[in-house]
C-alpha cells in the first residue's frame, strides 16, 4: 500500500525526521489560509497523488504570493495528473500539501528498501538528490545493509553521513534523520522509505523536502493508524475490486482475457499467448482453489476491460476436481452474458470428466488440452473477433 | 532416502486441528506420508485423524522423534511457528502459509542463522506447495497423482506451475525423484542453489529443472552455483515474460524493482551460466525428454 507524502511526512516527523512546517488542503481558498497560517514569502504547492515525478508534470509549484498560491491550487485541483509513473489515465488531485519555502544548499537521496539479496533492509543514499536514483552511477551510490536482529547503529548512520560529504555542523542532523526513516520502515513493516531531495538548507540544517513510504500489506493488520491512510481514489479501480473479492489482477495492454488460478501458472500462459502472436489484457489468479463463485467473479472484471477480444481460462484442479471446476465455469457463464469467445483448458484430476462437462453444456465455449493449443486458439479467436467497435 | 523425505521420515502438522491444517494432513497421510501427530497450542493430549496433537513442536519431537514439520498456522502467528519448529530440532520444515509479513520472515532467517550449519534446519516456502517424492511421501498442498517416480529433480517457485510441468512429465512417463516448492514470497526459507546443491549430490536424481520466476536474485545465484559446481545438467523456465516493471504479479516476489529481475534477464543469466533454457511453458515434456535422451 503507498500512502501520500503528507502523510509521509507526518508518519517520518514522529521518528524524528525534520520537515518543513506545512498544511493540508482541499481547495484553493484553504490552502491560502494554510500559506497565511505558514506565514513567510516563498510556499511550495504540492500535488498529493500516489506518484513520483510530480514536479515535471506541474504538480509541485513555487509561489511567492498569496494569489500565485490560489492560481496554482486552482490549476492542480481535479485534474488528474499524468506522470511517467501513473499510466495514461493519470491520478485525481483532490489534495493539496502546502509547505513553506526551503532555500536549498544541497539535495541528497536517502532511502530504506528491502534487498532480496542479503534479505536485510538496505539503507541506499547518494550525494546527488533529487534524481532517479536508477539513473545513477552505481560508484555514487552508498549502501549499508542493517543487521535485522540489532538494527541501524549510529556508526552506520554515520558512515552514510559523512560518505555524502556532509559537514560536521550537519552530520549529528542527518543521523538522527537516517535513524528515523530507518525506524519508521522497521516499526510500520514498510517496503520502502525514500526521501528524495533530503536537503541541507542554505541555514545548514537537515530538511526532507519529499517523502515517499511504501508498507507490506501482508503487515497492515498490525498498523491500523497506517492502513486507515489508504486513499482508494490514488488506486486503479479495477485492480481495487479485484483484491477486495481476494483476487489478484493486473491490467495490461492486449486483448485476450485471462482467467488462471496461480501466479506462476498465470504468468507462463501469458507467456504462451506472446510467444504464438497474442497480448495478454491481463494477469489474474484466482487463488489455488477456483471455486464457482471466484470463477464467476474473475470473468465480471475481466469483462469489465472493453480491450479483451477472447477470454482464455487455464485452470489446474489439482485438490479440487476438473468436474468441479467446470461445473463453476458452466454456471458463471450461464448468469453472464458473455460476448466475446471463451477458450477453457482444465488439467489435472478428473480431467476427462472435466472436459466431457464443458463438451456437453449449452454454453458456448471451446476446449483445449494443451497449454500451446490453448493459447493458440485464444489468438486466433481474438483475431477473428476484433471487430471495429462502436 | 530421497533428499528431503521418505515414506519412514516422521512428520508433524502445525496448525494440525485447523481446518486447512486438518484437511491437507488427511491426504498426506492417504498419500502414505508417515504422520506421527501435530501440534496446536492449547489442544495437547488430544487425538485428532487418530494421531496425538501437542501443545508445543518442542514436546511433539520429544514424544515422537519428529523430524520434519509442515507449517498450516496462519500468517500473523506463521512466523513464529517456524522459529519454534527450528528451535526444537526439526530438519525438513514446509511452510505452506500465504501472507507472512517480510519484516517477520526478516526475522526468521536470521534467528536460523544462528544455529550451527549441521543443526539448521531447512525451511521451503513460505507460500509454497510443498515437498514430494512420488511413490513415498508428500508434505504440503499438492494432487500426489499428477507424479510419478522417476529421475528428474524438481524446484519450483510457483504451485500450479509446477503441476503443470508434473503433468507434462507424467504424459511422456518421465517420473520425479523429489519435486521441492520453495514458494513465492520475497524471502524465501531456502532457493534454488540450496536444492541444486542436494540434487547433484542426490543419486536418484540424473537431471534437475528449474521452474522461476520474475523478481529476486535467486534464479542468478543457482545459475552461478551451476555454472561452478554442477556435473548434472540443469534445464530452466522463467515465467513472465509480459509482465510490466514495478508490478506484483500475484507472488508478493513475483516483481520486478531492479536490473536483472525480469524474465529476459534471467534468462540470459542461466543461459550464459549453460543452463538448458525452457523457452515456452508448453514443452517441459519434450524438453526434459530430448535432455534425458542425451544423458
Amino acid at each position: 500500500m503507498d500512502i501520500h507524502e503528507y502523510q509521509a511526512k507526518t508518519l517520518l516527523a514522529e521518528y524524528g525526521m525534520p520537515i518543513a512546517q506545512g498544511g493540508l488542503a482541499y481547495s484553493p481558498e484553504q490552502a491560502v489560509y494554510r500559506a497565511k497560517e505558514i506565514g513567510g514569502d516563498v510556499w511550495v504547492v504540492k500535488a498529493q497523488i500516489h506518484s513520483g515525478a510530480r514536479g515535471k508534470a506541474g504538480g509541485v509549484k513555487v509561489c511567492t504570493s498569496e494569489d500565485g498560491v490560489l492560481a496554482a491550487a486552482n490549476d492542480m485541483l481535479g485534474k488528474r495528473m499524468v506522470t511517467n509513473q501513473t499510466g495514461p489515465n493519470g491520478k485525481l488531485v483532490y489534495r493539496l500539501y502546502v509547505e513553506a519555502g526551503t532555500a536549498i544548499d544541497r539535495e541528497i537521496y536517502l532511502a530504506f528498501v528491502l534487498d532480496r539479496a542479503t534479505e536485510r533492509v538496505m539503507c541506499v543514499a547518494s550525494s546527488a538528490g533529487g534524481i532517479d536514483i536508477e539513473e545513477t552511477d552505481p560508484e555514487d551510490i552508498i549502501r549499508i545493509p542493517v543487521e535485522p536482529a540489532i538494527g541501524m547503529q549510529d556508526f552506520q548512520a554515520r558512515q552514510v553521513a559523512f560518505a555524502l560529504k556532509l559537514g560536521s555542523g550537519q552530520i549529528s542532523e542527518a543521523v538522527k534523520a537516517i535513524k528515523a526513516a530507518y525506524r519508521a520502515f522497521r516499526d510500520l513493516d514498510a517496503t520502502m522509505v525514500e526521501i528524495n531531495p533530503l536537503v541541507v538548507t542554505q541555514a545548514g540544517h537537515i530538511v526532507a523536502l519529499d517523502a515517499k513510504m511504501g508498507f507490506d500489506d501482508n503487515a497492515l493488520f498490525k498498523h491500523t493508524n497506517v492502513s486507515e491512510l489508504r486513499d482508494k481514489s490514488q488506486e486503479d479501480a479495477r485492480e481495487m475490486n479485484a483484491a477486495d473479492r481476494g483476487l489478484s489482477y493486473v491490467g495490461l495492454d492486449g486483448n485476450i482475457g485471462c482467467i488462471i488460478n496461480g501466479a506462476g501458472l498465470a504468468m507462463a500462459t501469458m507467456d504462451m499467448i506472446k510467444h504464438v502472436g497474442g497480448e495478454p489484457a491481463n494477469f489474474l489468479d484466482i487463488g489455488g482453489g477456483a471455486s464457482p463463485e471466484r470463477v464467476a467473479k474473475a470473468f465480471n472484471l475481466v469483462l469489465s476491460d472493453d480491450s479483451v477480444d477472447a477470454i482464455l481460462v487455464n485452470i489446474f484442479a489439482g485438490i479440487n476436481r476438473c468436474d468441479w471446476v467446470a461445473e463453476g465455469v458452466i454456471q458463471a457463464m450461464t448468469k453472464l452474458d458473455v460476448k466475446v469467445p471463451v477458450i477453457v483448458r482444465l488439467s489435472g484430476t478428473n480431467v476427462e470428466k472435466g472436459r466431457q462437462i464443458l463438451e456437453d453444456s449449452d454454453v458456448k465455449l471451446m476446449t483445449a488440452e494443451t497449454l500451446a493449443e490453448a493459447a493458440e486458439k485464444s489468438v486466433a479467436a481474438a483475431k477473428s473477433n476484433a471487430a471495429p467497435k462502436f | 532416502m530421497s533428499i528431503f523425505l521418505d515414506e519412514k521420515t516422521p512428520v508433524i502438522i502445525q496448525g494440525y486441528t485447523g481446518k486447512i491444517g486438518t484437511f491437507h494432513a488427511q491426504e498426506m497421510i492417504d498419500y502414505g506420508t508417515n504422520v506421527v501427530g501435530g501440534v496446536t497450542p492449547g489442544k495437547g493430549g488430544n487425538t485428532h485423524l487418530g494421531l496425538p496433537v501437542f501443545n508445543t513442536v518442542k514436546e511433539a519431537v520429544e514424544a515422537t522423534g519428529a523430524q520434519a514439520s509442515a507449517v498450516f498456522v496462519p500468517p500473523p502467528f506463521a512466523a513464529d511457528a517456524i522459529m519454534e519448529a527450528a528451535e526444537a530440532g526439526i530438519q525438513f520444515c514446509v511452510c505452506v502459509t500465504d501472507g507472512i509479513p517480510t519484516q517477520d520472515m526478516m526475522r526468521v532467517k536470521r534467528y536460523m542463522r544462528s544455529f550451527m550449519k549441521d543443526e539448521r534446519m531447512c525451511l521451503t516456502g513460505p507460500n509454497c506447495a510443498g515437498t514430494i517424492s512420488p511413490g513415498k511421501a508428500m508434505m504440503g498442498i499438492m494432487p500426489g497423482h499428477i507424479y510419478i517416480k522417476g529421475n528428474v529433480g524438481l524446484i519450483g517457485r510457483s504451485g500450479t506451475l509446477g503441476y503443470e510441468a508434473a503433468s507434462q512429465l507424467k504424459a511422456r512417463g518421465i517420473g520425479i525423484s523429489t519435486s521441492v516448492g520453495i514458494g513465492g514470497d520475497p524471502i524465501n526459507g531456502s532457493a534454488f542453489r540450496d536444492h541444486l546443491e542436494r540434487f547433484e549430490q542426490d543419486p536418484d536424481t540424473d537431471l534437475i529443472v528449474m521452474i522461476g520466476e520474475i523478481g529476486g536474485p535467486q534464479e542468478a545465484a543457482g545459475a552461478e552455483y551451476a555454472r561452478d559446481y554442477m556435473k548434472k545438467p540443469v534445464l530452466a523456465y522463467i515465467a513472465g515474460l509480459t509482465a510490466p516493471k514495478g508490478r506484483t504479479m500475484g507472488h508478493a516476489g513475483a516483481i520486478v524493482t531492479t536490473v536483472g529481475e525480469s524474465a529476459a534477464e534471467k534468462v540470459e543469466i542461466l543461459r550464459e551460466a549453460g543452463v538448458g533454457i525452457i523457452l515456452r511453458p508448453s514443452e517441459f515434456g519434450t524438453e526434459v525428454e530430448a535432455a534425458l535422451a542425451r544423458l
